[in-house]
């Protein structure tokens, strides 16, 4: 890698975590724990790397393992992740919408 | 790297950033997580398809294994045991991470230092996100005991590795095909420094860990896009890094610690002595009859939910008499610490879950300058956050943490089994307060009498 992909990519996560941290900021105490199961579904964005991982692994077994073993993980984040999140939002009801038993 | 591919990924990042921010209201969230999600699928699919060499048997299997297992835990889980899920979740996040790093340094040894450097960081991340979770796991499911778990020289012994860590860190940046078996030898030392660093940690403090672990996962992954040079990655996993550190800092901030303190002091393995007299003193227990005399009276009522609640699976019947309160002309508000629970915002999915509407749930600095007016307040298990010697004793380990004011209410209804102290080991002055009624007994069996009680007077 040359030192200006280096310097790129360094200035990319800059950047990121200040947008993160003025984005998080503004998340309601409330909505804390969809907040981190959302915020692990997210970082199952490994599963990008797994997923190069497990199809360039080639005939070395323990190379298969490790990416086969990555796609597993991660994906159990993403998928679960959501889900999950999903299903607690879909529970948070304003008043007026709440219809009667 | 091909050039359209990574126009996606600019589009991908853009969702996941839409979707933290139409998380900003109860209104908007579902959707934003909805955007999120789509952003992953387009993630995953043009990496699929921009890759044709890929092969894809084992890319299947780890695939549907991995959504198999995803969906049905996702399905089954239930509220009360949320913080464990997502403890286990950012372990393996933080797992995934570290086998790609392992999986570059495997088949191409012979890795430039810059990123040599940067698998030693994600393995390091990512190993201690993933033995550290797993124990936070143990610990919020009780299959471990949540108490602090401290020996002589645990300091010493954590440093001792760190440096160890450093060092065949340098060796391995500066010749990684040369320094194999250094590289196991890190692995080794992460996954104990996960465990060290967490088994110290009492239960009641998990919030903060598991905050701080899913900012660990969020790094581990951004240290991985560095190793893979993708910028996705590294987008991504410093969002969630940002988001966890936040959370970090306002659980420490929620219980006027630092984060030193939680992580290192063992808070909670020792039970300090009661301030003097307060076992001598009385406190005044109350019938659920009683309580629904005060209950039926008050024009307006605040319930204070704790742990308590999640462990007697009390939210349902919670609900149930604020809306019997409500039908009666009684405002009836919930207010929820920010350490109220196993995890940020515990309390508050719990409520939502019994269809409690969130205009509702009230946080602490705008119940307390109301208090005063609120006739009847209702602390249903929680314990150290209404704790007045956090106000005014010095000498508590807790003072100076912001609580819930409920000594300040008319009347206080405390549903509790006994007198017991709460997680910090002290006791209680509120429960010896005049304005102060024990409701001895299971919360929830407490609420269900309570309940009883009005539809009886309705007939």
């Amino acid at each position: 890698m040359s030192a200006e992909t280096a310097v790129l990519l360094a200035f990319i996560f800059m950047l990121a975590v200040v947008a993160g941290f003025e984005l998080i900021a503004k998340v309601p105490s409330t909505l804390h724990t969809p907040l981190m199961s959302g915020s692990n579904a997210i970082s199952g964005i490994t599963l990008v790397g797994a997923l190069l991982a497990a199809g360039t692994a080639g005939d070395d077994r323990v190379a298969v393992a490790l990416g086969v073993l990555a796609v597993a993980l991660a994906s159990i984040n993403v998928v679960g992740g959501y889900l999950v999140t999903d299903r607690m939002l879909e529970m948070f009801k304003k008043k007026e919408r709440k219809d009667g038993k | 790297m091909n050039g359209p591919l990574q126009f996606v990924y600019i589009l991908c990042a853009f969702l996941f950033i839409l979707g933290l921010k139409l998380l900003s209201s109860p209104a908007t969230a579902r959707k934003g997580n909805l955007l999120s999600s789509l952003g992953m699928l387009l993630a995953v699919i043009v990496t699929l398809l921009g890759n044709k060499t890929l092969e894809l048997q084992w890319i299947v299997v780890g695939l549907a294994a991995g959504a198999i297992v995803g969906a049905t835990a996702a399905r089954m889980v239930a509220m009360t045991s949320m913080p464990e899920m997502v403890a286990l979740f950012n372990g393996f996040g933080g797992l995934a991470s570290l086998l790609v790093a392992w999986f570059e340094y495997r088949t191409s040894p012979d890795l430039i230092a810059f990123t040599a450097g940067t698998v030693f960081v994600s393995v390091l991340i990512g190993g201690v996100t993933f033995t550290g979770s797993l124990i936070a796991w143990g610990k919020l499911s009780e299959r471990i005991s949540g108490k602090p778990v401290l020996f002589p020289g645990q300091h010493l012994v954590n440093i001792l590795i760190v440096l160890t860590l450093i060092v065949g860190g340098v060796m391995f940046t500066l010749s990684p095909a040369a320094n194999e078996p250094v590289f196991y030898g890190i692995l080794g030392l992460t996954a104990l420094l996960g465990v060290l660093l967490v088994i110290p940690i009492g239960g009641a403090d998990m919030p903060v860990v598991i905050s701080l672990l899913n900012s660990y996962s969020g790094l581990a992954a951004c240290a991985t896009g560095f190793v893979i040079q993708n910028t996705v990655l590294i987008v991504t996993g410093s969002l969630v890094g940002a988001s966890g550190i936040i959370l970090t800092r306002i659980m420490c901030k929620a219980m006027n610690r630092s984060l030193a303190n939680v992580l290192f002091s063992g808070f909670g393995s020792t039970i300090s002595s009661v301030k003097g007299g307060a076992e001598q003193r009385e406190a005044r227990s109350v019938t659920a009859e009683d309580a629904y005399v005060m209950l039926e009276a008050a024009r307006s009522v605040a319930f204070v939910p704790g742990y308590g609640l999640a462990v007697a699976q009390a939210q349902h019947a919670a609900r149930e008499l604020g809306d019997l309160l409500e039908a009666n002309g009684t405002e009836v508000r919930y207010a929820i610490h920010p350490v109220a629970g196993r995890m940020p915002g515990h309390m508050n999915v719990l409520l939502a879950e019994a269809n409690v509407p969130y205009d509702q749930l009230v946080e602490m600095d705008a119940i307390n300058p109301v208090m005063s007016t609120i006739d009847v307040c209702v602390i249903i298990g929680a314990n150290d956050v209404v704790n007045p010697a956090a106000l005014d004793d010095e000498s508590s380990p807790i003072y100076g943490m912001p609580i819930i004011e409920a000594h300040r209410a008319g009347t206080v209804i405390i549903m509790k089994r006994s007198l017991g102290a709460g997680f910090a080991g002290i006791g209680n002055d509120l429960f010896f307060k005049d304005n102060s009624r024990m409701l001895f007994g299971d919360a929830k069996a407490s609420l269900q009498a309570l309940v009883a009680e009005f539809k009886d007077a309705q007939g």
